[in-house]
This record gives C-alpha cells, sequence and structure tokens, in this order.
C-alpha cells in the first residue's frame, strides 16, 4: 500500500490543517485541549462515537449483561461498526479498548496511580530493559496539572509515592476496604486509599459519584474522569474540531519524507484525503503500530517511522491476575468505585526474590448479581442443580478481589504486526497480536497470587481462586513506539517526534518504554501534557 | 443501544423446548429460597430474546446436549434428563460456558430472584446507591510509615 501527493489528488481533499490528530482518546484530548492555545488550525479524527451518558449501562435492567455485548471490554466480542477485529488468537492475553470520544477512559476503572520515580530508571536501578529518556521529575509539574483538570479522589501522605496532592476526598472504603485494611494492618503490609479519576465531590461542572456499580462500562452519572466531559469540552470550546466516525488508513508523506497528512473514511465510508502540516497519533499501542504499519511508501516500506523496526514491538501488556475470595458477612459488592486501595508493598525490587521489579496489589469490591454468578460460574465456584442458591447466597455481595498488576518488561518477540488476512469494515488490514509472559513475570505473578491470598485469608475468606489471565486483560497496550535518544533503538525521541519524520508525534502508550506496574492512564496524560508543551516551546523550530 | 436482540424464530421449536428444559435443570425452583427457576415461563422468554453474540454459541451447545443424551432430550424422563444436562454442563467448553452466561444474566436480573436477594430491581441510574465511609482509623497504622518509593536523584538506588 503506498500512498502519494498526486495519487491523494484522485480522492476528495479536505482543506489543509495545521495540526492534526488520530484518536480521541486520553492523549489525543489532552493535545487538542493543550494545543488550542496556541490558535492553530487543529482537527481529530476519531473513528468511534461520541457516547451519550444515556447510552451507558447503568441506565436499564440490562446494565449488567451488556459488560458482555455492546459494552464488553473485547472489540472481537463487541463488534460495534466502529470497531476493528484484533487478532490476539497468539496471546495468553487478549486486547481489550473502546473505540470512540474518549477511548479507553470510557471503558476504564478510572484506577489512577501514577508511575513511580524508579519506573523510569530500571536499567540504572535494577539493571534490566532501558531507562527512559526523561524521568519523574521532569513529569511532576505535568501529573500535577493532569489530576487538576481531570479531579483526582485520593489522599496525600503515601509512604509509597512522593508527596503530592489529589483534589478530591478519598472514596469511601466501605465495608469491602474496612475489611481489607484490617487485614494489611494485622499483616504489617503497606495500604492506602488509590488515587482514582471519580468526582467524590462535584467538581468542575461533574456530578458527584452516587455509587452507581463499577465504573468501567461507563457513568451515567458523569463522575468519571473519562475524556470526553474533561478535556474535549474544553478543547471544542477553544475550536479544536473532532470529527466522528472517521477512520484514518494510513499516514501519507510527500516528497520531501514528511508526513502530508492521511487517507480517511469518512462517516459516509467516502475515503478522503486531509492534508497537515503537523501529525499527532493518538490511537494506542496497538492502534498506533497498525496504522504505521500500514503506512508504506516506496521510502518507507516497512512502516512509517519504522527505520529502528521496533515499530510494533515490546507490546507490553501487563498481566493482571484476580484473586478472589468470600466472607460470611455482606459487603459492598458493586455499591461504589470498583477500586478502593491499593499497596506497594511489593512494588519495588527486592534482592531477596527471584525477580526483579515488583508489583501493585490492587483492592477491589465486589460485583453484582449477574457478574457474580458469571464469573462464579466460569471459575467454578457456582453449581449447577440442586445446590445452587445455596451456593450463590455464600458468594453474592461477598466477594474480597486483589487484582495483582504486574509489571511487564518490554521484550521484542511480544509484538504487533498487520494480519495478512484478517481486515476491518474498511477493508483496512487488522492488527495481530504475538505475546508470551517471560519467566521474570510469570515468579513475579507467582509471587502476587500467593500474597494476595495471604491477605484474603487473612481477612476471614473462604473459596479462595485465582484467574490468572484470560479474564483480565487490563487493556494497557503499551511500548510499541518507544522513546529514547538513540534513533536505532527507539521510534520517537525524548519529547514524542518520531525519529524518522519530524513533523509526525506519538503520544499514546505505544511510546512507554517500560510498562511500571501501575494502571498507565495518569502517565499517558501527563506525558501528552508534557510533550504539547514541547511542541508549544519548540514552535519555531518544531520540525528541525 | 441496549444488547443486541435475537427473535427466538433462529433457534426452532425443538430448541427452545430443550432449552426451557436444560434451563429448569441448571438453574432449579426452590420453594425454600422462594425462587422461580431458569426454566421460568418470564425469565426464559427473556433468556431467548436476549441470546445475542451467543445465539449460536448456545445452539451448538444443544446440539452437544442432544448427543450426550442420545434421545429426544425433551421426552427423556427427569433423572435420566438431569443427569445428561449434567454431563453437558460439566465439560469445559466455551459454548457450555456461553450457555451459561446466557441463562443467568437473565435469571439473576428477575424481579423475583432480585427481592429474594433483598436487591432492589432497579437500574442503577439515577437513584444511586449508598456506600459508607468505613473505618478511616485504620490508615492510622500506615500514616508513619518511612519512605518506601526509592529516589532515583541520589544516584544509588537504595530504598
Amino acid at each position: 500500500m503506498t500512498a502519494s501527493v498526486e495519487s491523494n489528488m484522485e480522492r476528495p481533499t479536505d482543506d489543509m490543517v495545521d495540526v492534526l490528530i488520530i484518536g480521541a482518546g486520553a492523549s489525543g484530548a489532552v493535545m487538542a485541549a493543550s494545543l488550542a492555545e496556541t490558535r492553530m488550525k487543529i482537527l481529530c479524527l476519531e473513528q468511534g462515537d461520541w457516547i451519550k451518558s444515556s447510552e451507558f449501562p447503568a441506565n436499564g435492567r440490562d446494565w449488567e449483561a451488556r459488560r458482555y455485548a455492546d459494552f464488553d471490554f473485547s472489540p472481537n466480542r463487541r463488534m460495534r461498526d466502529t470497531d476493528y477485529p484484533v487478532n490476539d488468537d497468539n496471546s495468553i492475553m487478549k486486547v481489550a479498548n473502546f473505540n470512540g470520544v474518549g477511548g479507553g477512559t470510557i471503558l476504564f476503572t478510572a484506577h489512577y496511580p501514577r508511575m513511580h520515580p524508579s519506573d523510569f530508571r530500571v536499567r540504572t536501578l535494577d539493571g534490566v530493559a532501558e531507562d527512559w529518556p526523561i524521568d519523574y521529575w521532569t513529569l511532576e509539574p505535568y501529573f500535577a496539572e493532569n489530576d487538576r483538570i481531570t479531579g483526582v479522589a485520593g489522599l496525600a501522605g503515601d509512604p509509597a509515592y512522593p508527596l503530592h496532592q489529589p483534589t478530591m476526598p478519598p472514596v469511601p472504603l466501605g465495608k469491602s476496604g474496612t475489611r481489607y485494611a484490617k487485614a494489611m494492618n494485622e499483616l504489617g503490609w503497606h495500604w492506602w486509599p488509590s488515587d482514582i479519576s471519580v468526582a467524590t465531590t462535584e467538581y468542575n461542572g461533574r456530578a458527584k459519584c452516587i455509587n452507581l456499580g463499577h465504573c468501567t462500562p461507563g457513568c451515567a452519572q458523569g463522575a468519571k474522569a473519562s475524556v470526553d466531559i474533561t478535556y474535549w469540552p474544553q478543547a471544542i470550546r477553544d475550536r479544536v474540531e473532532l470529527r466522528s466516525r472517521c477512520r484514518v488508513r494510513e499516514i501519507t508523506t510527500n516528497e520531501h519524507g514528511m508526513a502530508s497528512g492521511v487517507v480517511y473514511y469518512d462517516p459516509k465510508g467516502v475515503e478522503r484525503f486531509q492534508p497537515a502540516e503537523m501529525v499527532i497519533l493518538a490511537a494506542n499501542g496497538v492502534g498506533t503500530p497498525r496504522l504505521l504499519l500500514n503506512s508504506t511508501s516506496a521510502r518507507f516500506p516497512d512502516g512509517l517511522a519504522n527505520s529502528s523496526g521496533l515499530v510494533g514491538k515490546n507490546l507490553m501488556l501487563h498481566p493482571w491476575p484476580q484473586i478472589a475470595g468470600y466472607v460470611e458477612d455482606e459487603l459492598d459488592g458493586d455499591r461504589g468505585p470498583m477500586t478502593v486501595m491499593w499497596s506497594k508493598q511489593f512494588y519495588e525490587t527486592d534482592p531477596s526474590r527471584d525477580f526483579v521489579r515488583g508489583y501493585t496489589l490492587q483492592f477491589n469490591r465486589g460485583t453484582g448479581p449477574v457478574n457474580e454468578a458469571i464469573t462464579s460460574m466460569i471459575a467454578g465456584r457456582l453449581p449447577w442443580g440442586r445446590d445452587h442458591h445455596r451456593r450463590y447466597r455464600e458468594l453474592v455481595y461477598r466477594r474480597l478481589q486483589i487484582g495483582v498488576a504486574c509489571e511487564d518488561l518490554p521484550e521484542e518477540h511480544n509484538r504487533v504486526t498487520l494480519d495478512p488476512v484478517l481486515k476491518d469494515g474498511h477493508g483496512i488490514p487488522a492488527p495481530k497480536i504475538d505475546y508470551t509472559m517471560s519467566e521474570n513475570t510469570t515468579r513475579m505473578m507467582e509471587h502476587g497470587i500467593a500474597r494476595a491470598s495471604e491477605i484474603l485469608g487473612t481477612a476471614g475468606a473462604k473459596y479462595i481462586g485465582c484467574s490468572r489471565t484470560l479474564l483480565n486483560s487490563p487493556g494497557h497496550l503499551l511500548g510499541t513506539a518507544r522513546m529514547g535518544l538513540d534513533p536505532a533503538r527507539s521510534v520517537v525521541n525524548e519529547w514524542g517526534r518520531c525519529h524518522d519524520v519530524k513533523n509526525l508525534f506519538i503520544v499514546d502508550g505505544s511510546i512507554w518504554v517500560t510498562s511500571g506496574g501501575v494502571n498507565p492512564t495518569s502517565t499517558i496524560q501527563a506525558l501528552a501534557l508534557y510533550i504539547a508543551d514541547n511542541i508549544k516551546k519548540r514552535l519555531a523550530t518544531l520540525f528541525d | 443501544m441496549g444488547v443486541s436482540k435475537t427473535s427466538g424464530a433462529e433457534l426452532t421449536t425443538r430448541e427452545l423446548r430443550n432449552l426451557q428444559r436444560l434451563a429448569g435443570f441448571m438453574v432449579p425452583a426452590d420453594a425454600a429460597y422462594g425462587v422461580p427457576g431458569a426454566g421460568d415461563e418470564i425469565i426464559f422468554a427473556d433468556i431467548v430474546q436476549s441470546l445475542g453474540r451467543d445465539a449460536q454459541a448456545v445452539r451448538t451447545a444443544l446440539a452437544m446436549l442432544q448427543e450426550i443424551a442420545g434421545e429426544d432430550f425433551c421426552s427423556m424422563g427427569a433423572v435420566k434428563a438431569e443427569a445428561a444436562a449434567m454431563a453437558l454442563l460439566g465439560r469445559d467448553d466455551p459454548v457450555v460456558k456461553a450457555l451459561g452466561r446466557a441463562v443467568l444474566q437473565c435469571y439473576y436480573r428477575d424481579d423475583r430472584v432480585l427481592r429474594s436477594l433483598n436487591i432492589e430491581p432497579v437500574a442503577p441510574f439515577p437513584k444511586g446507591r449508598l456506600l459508607e465511609q468505613g473505618d478511616w482509623s485504620l490508615l492510622d497504622a500506615v500514616r508513619d510509615r518511612p519512605q518506601m518509593w526509592r529516589d532515583d536523584r541520589d544516584g544509588q538506588g537504595a530504598t
């Protein structure tokens, strides 16, 4: 597939824009809002829809069932016409995402930890992988700015982090958190109320949380900080244009090897050319390499910005086993944000263990009546037939569940390529995932499972069991166009500009060098603010 | 956009009869708990209407059931039919899990079932739910811990 200036003349061509952003999710929204002050002409193309709050599952009695249908994690099951398929048959973890204005923030838990300082220095501190070209302290002011715009519930003073000040009080501990906290204190292990991007008070026009249930499949109340209600209203007020249902097929280049625009399909399916002075990719760690690999030309036969050969490689998916147990008393169930607290007891490298790096323990409330039944049926806890009702009553609203957020180190054989057969609804080659878990990650995961089981046992739980990977793809798609100083070992430089194409930027999770053991959205957005700031500071020499 | 619905017409009359009987074995009525079974007319109608993405998997599971039964499932005696149902449900097969999901997602949203569990049968929005604060004094044991994060600025990497 090639695209040139000449061939683009055969298509309907839109007016030139200064900045073209591909993807309206966590990082694309940040770029739009931050760059708007430059008064450049900015356009964002998003393949998905705007999702109205009235469309979220919590509005209806089938709200739990819709988590397995049009709000499923997997695009392969969700199958909206705005989704693209992903061949993840050769991966023990399945790809989770959401395509729409807000992207993955529509379908995330709102757990909002930052990366830790050590996460940016894994080579220096622990002798593995590579250091990032930037550090925590570079991002610190952008973390704070992002927290202010997003609205983060939490509590200052966590000894596991440099001091920072969440903007709202933490979500309630509830019965579930109290139970966990007693167990953690008995064990003498660290815990702290999580940073969560849910409004616990009214915040910048957003209503406060009324505990509709887990936040993951969208928030009908508008308390969860998905970027369609945080960054995007600000960007649109500042005259950024956002076109939904526009799917980009490829990024085109000119005779100078610079990005010239994109070929995309408009909502009616018409193939169009959108010229741009600068292109910013914000399509997540699978969508971004897919688009780069689909953007071949005589000058870039292996895909755009791929002289290093690293586009699509080093995919990190965050193995995230879930360990559940059941107590005799009724707990919170699905009343309130899913996550209540975290533990960093096992986060930093400990030489006495048989693995390097570490993990966060994420303490979750239980789940609703339908999801309890389905997940317990699949786990083998809930029998069919005559004993069904007795056992179910031992389970419903009595679940404690701990997630182990394992740091997943980069390995080139874990990768995104183009599937030779599978295509999306517009005939664009779909991504193919190859992914295996390393020995280090496996040992880390088993360590975390054992510690979580110990916590649940201390909390008085029975029926303790673990779901290792298949049900727990967290949708953290990282590392496939990483940043670095060396063009031979990285795709973008230390402020997000592609080494090979100087007017092409990447701002999503693709640019992560390592993955940390935390949910990535807070850091993805801080990174986007940092890159936007660099663009603004360098406008006069941006493409030099 | 709600859950995609399928018409019961996608399943044959025989498949529907078998599915209803099978659902009754999967989650039986229980007078002690005051609950209907999943073969109850109202719940079963919801199951059939809501098969959606699982319709084909359910058809496949029903074909497996027929193979296990070796004769018409609906005409079998209760003991043999229950044994065939349990043999199917004991299989570790994705289509059996899909069948289970199709039944459970409707059973546990039925008003009568939810009331028996003291759960109010309403959509979460707009009413919302109560969540108590819990015991924040438990955090006192953690507040005075020494710094746990590694400061990469000291050049040592030590905790």
